[in-house]
């Protein structure tokens, strides 16, 4: 019998299966870039809080306030870098950048880091300040893993990471803004680079 | 070698609503617009095979309204799977067989 085609068969049904269920075209720079937004956002917080004056950062101090601008500015810069490159990597693929997987693939990841964004404003209110550093490392290393069954598998081992270093960063207090930088910025940038030289660069 | 034909579903015979089963086995369901822009073909041809489809009780239909927009989905069905997991469990058998 066509054998050939039978193997075609099996072929097409294995590609619709990924191309369904599975955004590929988050870009590697951006992580990089993502990255480095990471280390200097932590840079500034690290010389903000060496020139505070006075013993504690309450709530209405300055030296907070430009922490959480510092936070708001990494965040924003972040999201838009991050947009405009997968953007661009669908469009020159000609992959839908709004399509069924892109969407799974965003619920998905949102679950875990709105619940984590959630509770850290939470530990805020509470006065917990100390946590919130290994919070945000759990809670995006558990969104980029819920997210990894719809993108490349590659993101899953940067989401066990960030999980590790947020457990790592409770157990060792008093270096959270080490462990913040070295998950959110340094292994964003080997991730980066992982990516790019696997996928992008052809 | 006769009886693995047997199996072989002529239904499925067709690329197109093998790629349109095999959407649908790994989504909770998908709307008409998403699967035309998954499969690249066009409205009438996507519709015509999903009737046939449709008619097999392999998948079923669900209209609803977003936005007060007209949004139709398909999911498919418990027949709809077992049937295709046979189709498969055939392709391979036919491909494994000398």
């Amino acid at each position: 019998m066509n054998k050939e085609k039978y193997l075609e068969d099996l072929g097409e049904i294995r590609k619709i299966m990924g191309e369904s269920t599975q955004f590929l075209s988050l870009s590697g720079i951006s992580g990089v870039l993502v990255g480095i937004f990471a280390l200097l956002g932590s840079a500034q917080v690290y010389y903000l809080i060496e020139n505070h004056v006075g013993n504690y950062i309450t709530l209405e101090s300055t030296t907070f306030r430009y922490i959480v601008i510092t936070a708001g500015v990494v965040l924003f810069l972040s999201v838009v870098t991050a947009f405009l490159f997968t953007y661009l990597k669908a469009r020159k693929s000609s992959q839908q950048l709004w399509n069924a997987a892109s969407k799974k693939l965003i619920i998905n990841f949102l679950i875990p880091l709105l619940t984590g964004g959630c509770f850290s404003i939470l530990l805020i209110n509470q006065q917990v300040y100390g946590l919130i550093g290994s919070v945000t490392l759990i809670f995006y290393g558990l969104a980029c893993i819920n997210a990894s069954k719809y993108t490349l598998r590659d993101i899953r081992y940067l989401g066990l990471i960030q999980v590790v270093l947020g457990l790592l960063s409770m157990a060792v207090p008093g270096y959270s803004l080490y462990f913040w930088a070295l998950g959110f910025g340094v292994f964003h940038i080997i991730y980066g680079f992982i990516m790019y030289f696997k996928y992008d660069k052809k | 070698m006769k009886e693995i034909l047997n199996s072989i579903n002529k239904v499925f015979d067709h690329r197109i609503r093998l790629a349109i089963m095999s959407a649908l086995m790994v989504n909770e369901f998908m709307d008409f617009s998403s699967l035309k822009e998954l499969l690249g073909v066009t409205d009438g041809n996507l519709a015509s095979h999903i009737k046939a489809l449709e008619s097999e009780l392999f998948i079923e239909v669900e209209k609803q309204f977003i936005d007060k927009k007209p949004n139709t989905r398909y999911r498919v069905t418990k027949e709809g799977q077992v049937a295709f997991h046979k189709h498969i469990d055939a392709l391979e058998k036919l491909i494994n067989s000398k």
